[in-house]
């Protein structure tokens, strides 16, 4: 559905923000692209919808190369690509019933319609008791509510999120993303998700770029490249500090990553259990969690004996709700 | 003493008059020039959303602050032949009206120019991503967005073309600054001026309340 070709972005005087990036999205994905700062991320979604124009490269929609499209073309085709953004970009002067029918009202849509289906979005992201605020008068969490209702106004095809969650808590992080994978699921909106944070990937992309120094490292399915990565970026991401330490572990061990995603603290001594109920005694090669508001956040990295004491661990942590997976060092 | 009051109670009345239309009018012209020009020098600055001939930019920018850099009495003198052929006499309060506009309305443009630069760049691209035309960039976002600011910037203007208008008097405007001038100066009649002075005092304050007030009850940032 998305085909991004070659795409190079050079700033004035040689800054090379992206260095031939090739992608393609599928309909219905939730396509994380995550990088370190400085990687190019935001550079790349904002080529996407040509805010930036490209040094050179295409970038394909449904088969419209959006490179090519004249000024006035390229503002109807943008309808159909929606964006969200780290700081929410609402319009401050306006309340949240009115940033909603922004987009309608520059479409030239009907008054009824346009109000209603701005009510209906307002309803959807749970926000139908705040039509007259102001966005000062909102939580982080609910201005960037405002600004996913606004940005499906228009039925896009497409919503770009650039660091949507980056400003926001961890519990808040949570539900805007349950939300943006229920408006995946319900309205079949391709998702392509800017982030640095690995958790955001992991809770609900299906597949994942690993950008770095404006290239795309390793790309694919997030399960394949998260359990098994192959380029020194993705590694990096994979086990952000330690890596040397994790390196020198025998090869012949097994070792199982496990991601924490907001689980109680106080519900029950997972890792204890998992030994006394499977058996295993695994040992904890790495870990960095912490605790926010009574849940758990971070990820620790395991290591057991053999395949066999793998699969009974697996199975364990994830029939647990733990996101649980192995992960090799093979090079 | 009491023949001082006398004369400007009988001249006041008028004098009022003349200053508020005046103003009035020269506000609203230079309004009807200034702010599209200052909109312009926003959205046709290099990285604006209709970037236009840099050259042509320079060229305006100057324009404006040569305007801008002559003073007031110099410029009143010196446009008297363009306002003789605009409204066929150069005497009178409303002829006055025409040197208020050409000197105010540079000072609009780049206090709208100001306002509309306070405007976070990344909500103007948060229209464009929307498929937003520039036309709609402007009146939708730029001035929406910009709107305490501007009337904060309005309120100034106001004040600035008030005190003009009273320097019109020096050369046949009418209005609070002519009565000042020509009873107060010319004739030694200080109280005249004194009391022309302090209406304009309160005048001044009037407008600067209401501007105020109006500039923060539609702020919707601060509630």
């Amino acid at each position: 559905m998305i085909k991004i070709s070659n795409l190079t972005k050079k700033y004035n005087n040689d800054v090379v923000a992206l260095n031939g990036v090739t992608l393609s999205v599928d309909k219905g994905d939730i396509y994380g692209i995550i990088g370190l700062s400085g990687a190019g991320k935001s550079t790349l979604v904002r080529c996407i919808n040509l805010l930036e124009q490209p040094t050179s490269g295409t970038i394909e929609i449904d088969g419209v190369d959006l490179t090519k499209l004249s000024k006035k073309d390229l503002r109807v085709k943008r309808k159909e690509i929606s964006m969200i953004f780290q700081n929410f970009n609402l319009l401050q002067q306006k309340n949240v019933l009115q940033n909603v029918l922004f987009p309608l009202q520059i479409s030239n849509n009907d008054k009824q319609y346009s109000l209603e289906k701005a009510k209906d979005l307002l309803k959807m992201v749970d926000l139908s008791d705040k039509l007259d605020s102001y966005p000062s008068q909102l939580s982080g969490g609910q201005k960037q509510r405002v600004a996913i209702a606004r940005a499906l106004a228009c039925d896009p095809k497409v919503l770009l999120c650039d660091e949507p969650t980056s400003a926001l808590d961890p519990q808040t992080t949570a539900s805007i993303l349950q939300l943006l994978k229920t408006i995946n699921q319900k309205l079949n909106i391709t998702i392509i998700m800017i982030t640095h944070q690995m958790s955001v990937v992991e809770k609900i992309c299906n597949k994942v770029a690993i950008l770095s120094e404006g290239k795309v490292a390793e790309s694919g399915q997030v399960n394949e490249v998260f359990s098994n990565p192959k380029s020194l970026a993705a590694k990096k991401l994979v086990f952000p500090e330690g890596f040397d330490d994790i390196l020198s572990i025998s090869s012949s061990k097994k070792m199982i990553r496990i991601v924490f995603d907001g689980q109680k603290v106080t519900e029950k001594p997972i890792i204890a259990l998992m030994s006394q109920q499977t058996g295993v005694l695994a040992s904890i090669s790495y870990a960095s969690t912490k605790s926010i508001g009574g849940k758990l956040y971070g990820s620790m990295i395991l290591t057991v004996d053999d395949s066999s004491q793998l699969t009974k661990v697996l199975d364990y942590l994830n029939s647990n709700g733990l996101i649980a997976r192995e992960v090799n060092l093979n090079d | 003493m009491i023949e001082d009051l006398q004369l400007f109670l009988s001249e006041f009345p008028f004098a009022l008059w003349e200053t508020f239309y005046s103003t009035l009018l020269a506000t609203l012209f230079a309004v009807i020039i200034g702010l599209p020009l200052g909109v312009l020098l926003v959205v046709s600055r290099e990285d604006g959303i209709m970037p236009l001939n840099k050259s042509l930019m320079k060229l305006i920018d100057l324009l404006i602050n040569i305007l801008r850099s002559v003073p007031f009495l110099i410029l009143m003198v010196v446009v008297i032949p363009f306002t003789r052929l605009l409204i066929g006499t150069a005497v009178g309060t409303f002829a006055s009206i025409v040197p208020l506009v050409i000197a105010s309305f540079p000072f609009i443009a780049r206090l709208t120019e100001t306002s509309l630069l306070e405007v976070d760049n990344d909500i103007i691209e948060m229209a464009q991503s929307m498929g937003a035309n520039p036309f709609q960039i402007i009146v939708k976002v730029l001035l929406a967005e910009a709107m305490p600011s501007l009337i904060n910037n309005l309120t100034t203007a106001i004040t600035t073309i008030l005190s003009y208008q009273a320097m019109s008097g020096t050369i046949g405007g009418g209005g609070l600054g002519k009565i000042a001038i020509n009873y107060g100066y010319y004739r030694y009649r200080y109280l005249v001026m004194i009391l022309s002075v302090i209406v304009l005092v309160i005048l001044v304050q009037l407008i600067q309340s209401c501007g105020s007030y109006i500039a923060s009850k539609c702020d919707k940032r601060l509630k």
